[in-house]
């Protein structure tokens, strides 16, 4: 243990001595939404919102984190690395954080993200397969770089082997894991329980986040329940902009931890502000908790595979609803939008044979 | 002394790479033997399992193999690319051709359906990655036609397939095979993307190629259809040597978009089922890479010695024999089911 302990680096004070520190990723997860369509005046005027609103970490990146920009994701509008500068350049009090996702982005992307002005790595891998992190926890640590990281889709599994998963990430260099509900489908103990479980297994090394969807409207009350378990660090976005039917909204823990009484270090006033005049305006298409967001929640669907499933289902002719009902019980996983394609076109071919058959029961068409 | 007919392989890494190119190579090749197994750990399972098959293996690593007094033809290496970049220069030194299937990329980037009529004579080739074998015949088949200005796949392989070697190469895998689309594959531009699924039971490899191309290429017409028929006839090729390698769905035809930059482009999915020689049929990630490794080693070999390469095709070969016990068919393949010379 004595060698484990030697290995992490434990995450200094927040300042201004906060009981939980809220990180904002409107210009991250909030990319999915805008269709990763963020131009540099969006990002600089988000930012200097934030900042002055007291939030103390900012995360921005395309919405699948560094090299997102893709056929498979949706390319960026803006380069991602002319986005985190330009950000760098606006916060004065704020850390940068930047997303990636191994398998997708690379160690050399970090290196870039470093140099145009990033604080915070945080790496998110599937919640069975943290092993996958570990030389890009090297890198980010040898940048002398903050580091997170996201164990994905953690409704999958329990929170025994959650805990073994956060494990191996805080043994590469990880100072703080998360559990993310990518898909919005924890409810209220299913959270506590795995923030308890991680809490008991790094606790003494590292600290523990939640992220939260609100698919089916739990994003902010799991994230209280969280904090209660001992989470230390939440995610939230302005107007809950993000994947699916959106994120927990940063505007709403804000205020929600200031009537508990616990301090986040936000103003109230400026993060309503920053979320009703600032976002609000640009934004196109707003999260909302509909029939295809709710079933990703439901069926325990990654969350930004929604307007990619809204895009086949227009591409192919088949309800949206029904292609993330069966990616959810396929099993695919973050990153694999690509699917969403083969199941539009199973669903088509089945639809054409049930058709095809009716003139062989004897209907009349 | 007598010309040789035949001559022998070593494997470096016993991990399920390892494991899966030695059944190959005792199955299907018949101008390698595999004889040496090689690795640095005595408790691995890999080396007792090759021992158990008659093969010489050692905990004792490359330093141990380059020492003894007889050496081998060919080295298969499996193990990571840091390590094939420590090992290169000895393999060299002592005159044994290297099959390299790390993604350390020392010698040239080789997909056999692609590239193998160039290569023969190099002293190491590289065999890209899973991805890059299974992907960069498809980018081919659609650079040959008409000009790819953008490449960009995505493999998704079962956790359950991918050992300790892959998980800690990711990065080097999505930078390997992104340069292989543009080297092999004849995009302007590459980009790599793989992910790892745990679901059970255990997914087939599958992967997706998307190619940008031009608008007019998009549309019903002759450039389409050349380029429908390009994609068929090189998953014929890839079959040759990996049976389990098809097509889930037609190519798909996308019109250009704004919001893909004014690109139009072509999805090309594919499954890739394994042949069960080591691990179960999921893994095709494993067969598409040992298959073109083994077929590659025989021919480098076969070339150097002047004999013909003959090699058991798929169909001839009966059915894997189950895990962990000896190929039962192993010398009782009559001269019929040799096979011609590779056509690529």
């Amino acid at each position: 243990m004595t060698e484990q302990t030697s290995m992490t680096h434990p995450i200094p004070e927040f300042s201004g001595g906060v009981d939980v520190r809220l990180t904002d990723t409107t210009l991250r997860d909030g990319s999915h939404a805008m269709s990763h369509q963020f131009t540099e005046e969006q990002v600089r005027t988000t930012v200097r919102a934030l900042d002055q609103a007291g939030v103390q970490v900012i995360e921005v990146t395309h919405g699948d984190g560094l090299g997102g920009s893709s056929f498979n994701y949706g390319f960026s509008a803006v380069d991602e690395m002319s986005l985190i500068k330009a950000a760098r350049a606006e916060a004065e009090q704020a850390k940068i954080a930047v997303l990636m996702l191994p398998g997708l982005g690379r160690v050399e992307d970090l290196h870039q993200a470093r140099d145009n002005g990033a604080d915070i790595a945080r790496i998110a891998t599937h919640c069975t397969e943290a092993d996958v992190s570990i030389q890009h926890f090297g890198a980010a640590r040898e940048l002398g770089m903050e580091t997170v990281g996201f164990l994905m889709l953690s409704h999958m599994i329990g929170p025994d082997e959650l805990a073994k998963q956060a494990r191996i990430m805080v043994d590469a260099g990880c100072q703080c894991v998360y559990v993310v509900d990518s898909a919005g489908a924890l409810i209220l103990e299913d959270v506590s329980d795995r923030v308890e479980a991680l809490v008991s297994e790094i606790g003494q090394h590292a600290q523990v986040g939640y992220h939260g969807h609100q698919n089916m409207s739990f994003g902010v009350a799991n994230s209280v329940l969280a904090y209660r378990a001992g989470a230390k660090q939440i995610d939230g976005s302005l107007c809950a902009l993000g994947a699916g039917a959106g994120n927990s909204p940063t505007e709403v823990l804000a205020v929600a931890f200031e009537r508990l009484g616990i301090s986040t270090g936000v103003d109230a006033g400026g993060i309503l502000g920053a979320a009703q005049d600032v976002v609000r305006p640009y934004i196109r298409r707003l999260p909302w908790m509909d029939r295809s967001s709710i079933t990703q929640g439901y069926a325990g669907v990654y969350s930004s595979f929604l307007i990619h499933a809204e895009r086949a289902a227009e591409r192919y002719d088949v309800p949206a609803h029904e292609i993330l009902a069966k990616v959810g019980e396929y099993g695919y996983v973050g990153g694999q939008e690509d699917m969403i394609i083969d199941v539009a076109l199973e669903i088509q071919k089945a639809r054409e044979l049930d058709l095809g058959d009716l003139p062989a029961l004897g209907a009349s068409l | 002394m007598t010309p040789r007919t035949k001559g022998t392989a070593a494997i470096v890494g016993p991990g399920n790479i390892g494991t899966d190119l030695m059944f190959k190579l005792m199955r299907r090749s018949e101008v390698l033997e595999p004889r040496w197994m090689i690795g640095v750990d005595p408790a691995s399972d890999g080396l007792r399992r090759a021992a158990s098959l008659g093969l010489e293996a050692s905990h004792e690593g490359v330093d141990w193999l380059l020492a003894q007094d007889e050496l081998p033809d060919v080295v298969f290496e499996c193990t990571s690319a840091k390590a094939h970049e420590a090992n290169a220069p000895k393999y060299a030194e002592a005159g044994v051709l290297a099959v390299d299937l790390t993604p350390a990329a020392v010698g040239p980037y080789l997909c056999p359906p692609v590239n193998l009529d160039f290569t023969l004579d190099a002293p190491n080739v590289n065999m890209i990655t899973c991805g890059g074998q299974a992907t960069t015949p498809i980018v081919a088949a659609v650079s040959s036609v008409v000009e790819v200005p953008y490449a960009e796949i995505v493999a998704s392989i079962s956790s359950k397939s991918a050992g300790p070697g892959t998980r800690a190469n990711i990065d080097e895998f999505t930078e390997t095979t992104s340069q292989a689309l543009e080297v092999v594959g004849g995009a302007k531009k590459g980009k790599a993307i793989i992910i790892l699924n745990p679901v059970e039971p255990p997914l087939m490899m599958r992967n997706t190629v998307f190619c940008a191309i031009p608008q007019e290429a998009a549309e019903a017409g002759e450039l389409n259809d050349q380029l429908r028929e390009s994609i068929a006839a090189m998953v014929e090729r890839v079959q040759e040597y990996v049976p389990g390698y098809h097509l889930r769905a037609e190519p798909q035809f996308d019109e250009a978009r704004d919001l893909w930059h004014g690109m139009a482009r072509v999805t090309v999915p594919i499954e890739v089922k394994g042949r069960g020689d080591y691990l179960p049929d999921y893994a095709g990630n494993l067969d598409i890479i040992t298959a073109a490794a083994a077929r590659v080693g025989d021919m480098m070999v076969a070339h150097r010695l002047g004999v013909d390469s003959g090699w058991v095709p798929a169909d001839d070969a009966g059915d894997a024999a189950p895990l962990e016990a000896p190929p039962s068919h192993l010398g009782e393949r009559s001269q019929d089911a040799r096979h011609q010379e590779v056509s690529a």
